[in-house]
């Protein structure tokens, strides 16, 4: 959108350096969302390298699926620790509820992408319908991870038997069930640290983009970007809301599927 | 949905279908990279091959969303390339890291 921003009283002699261009051919706001977002990129790759090189420091568990038991000696294998579904108690249905909630956080990447389609049309209901859509999709996104969270870290009916160094510093062995910073019945305690602080700090950016999500479906609904005369706001986020699909596509491929 | 207020002196450009197809079918292409990645996960053995394959997979997907979602393709060559060139250098840290995680599990077991 760049043809709306020619300040008044900026004549064409001016040339590249007289003021009232803009450079890259992007406006201000675009532009610095695109460059935060390169920050941020950055801060994901770093945690999901670092969650690579650590995993690969471990061997891997590598015998039969239906043998498995939690140790800190091996990393486990994705598909056997996410494996649980809401409502359905001792299914056993790996990766199935991960799939789900990709399918989810796609689906509304792509209601997004209408959403900015329909604001190019300064088409106000298409915009409002699609943002809603597109935050429908984000809290359903938010609440599922609530869900994974909240059984990730009370865990199994069984348990793992681990020996560890608890925090009084003494090494015990016992049950464990699920998962805190300590310990966990998974795997070694990396395993449970990096899934909080990766996927934390994706549902972090998640629960942000809902607000902005939120923000700008209001001001789209009561017509301030009418009035401004142009739905850029709505490309803005929209460049974020895809930018933490993104990264859920990493997320999804580093910690689910490898 | 039908608002009321109407100051706008906008003008409602009427829906470009071709568009349209394109968002979706690019919706498509995304979902059928993703089952079959899940459909990878199950059916073939876990080692360097999958490993490798799971990450041109979703390269390839973040391609999609890059380009076809956020328009970074439509934008001027230096700010595509101003976008592109630094993760460049995260394909250094990614090998320079694997190598130190390998090195450390040799050393360990």
């Amino acid at each position: 959108m760049s043809a709306h921003s020619t300040a008044i009283g900026v004549s064409s002699k001016r040339g590249t350096w007289g003021g009232g261009n803009e450079p890259l051919k992007a406006s201000y706001g675009k532009l610095m969302m695109w460059f935060f977002l390169l920050s941020d990129i950055f801060t994901f790759a770093a945690f999901l390298i670092s969650y690579l090189s650590i995993r690969l420091g471990y061997p891997a568990y590598n015998g039969p699926a239906d043998s498995f038991v939690g140790s800190n000696e091996y990393w486990p294998v994705p598909e056997l620790v996410f494996e649980a579904v809401p409502f359905l108690h001792g299914f056993h249905a790996p990766l199935v509820f991960v799939g789900i909630m990709t399918f989810i956080l796609i689906s509304s990447s792509v209601t997004m992408v209408l959403a900015v389609e329909a604001g190019h049309r300064n088409d106000r209901n298409d915009v409002v319908k699609w943002m809603l859509w597109t935050m429908v999709g984000g809290i359903t996104f938010l609440s599922c991870q609530a869900w994974e969270w909240n059984h990730f870290i009370h865990g199994t009916d069984a348990g793992s038997i681990m020996t560890y160094v608890n925090s009084l510093s003494r090494e015990v062995t016992e049950t464990v069930f699920g998962a805190n910073l300590v310990v966990n019945e998974y795997g070694p305690p990396a395993f449970a640290q990096l899934f909080f602080f990766i996927t934390g700090f994706h549902g972090f950016h998640v629960t942000i983009g809902v607000v902005l999500l939120f923000l700008a479906f209001y001001q789209a609904a009561v017509g301030v970007y009418d009035r401004r005369g142009h739905y850029e706001m709505i490309e803005k986020i929209g460049l974020y809301w895809h930018f933490v699909d993104l990264v859920w596509v990493f997320v999804f491929t580093l910690f689910y599927l490898i | 949905m039908e608002i009321q207020d109407s100051k706008s002196t906008l003008q409602v450009i009427p829906r470009n279908n071709e568009k349209i197809k394109k968002i979706w079918k690019t919706a498509g292409i995304l979902l059928a990279i993703t089952v079959a990645e899940f459909v990878m996960a199950f059916t073939m053995d876990r080692g360097i091959l999958l490993y490798a394959l799971f990450i041109i997979l979703t390269i390839w997907k973040a391609k999609y969303i890059m380009m076809e979602f956020m328009h970074l393709g439509d934008e001027v060559k230096p700010l595509f390339y101003s976008i592109i060139v630094p993760l460049i250098f995260l394909v250094w840290l990614l090998i320079a890291l694997a190598k130190e995680g390998s090195d450390i599990f040799m050393m360990r077991w």
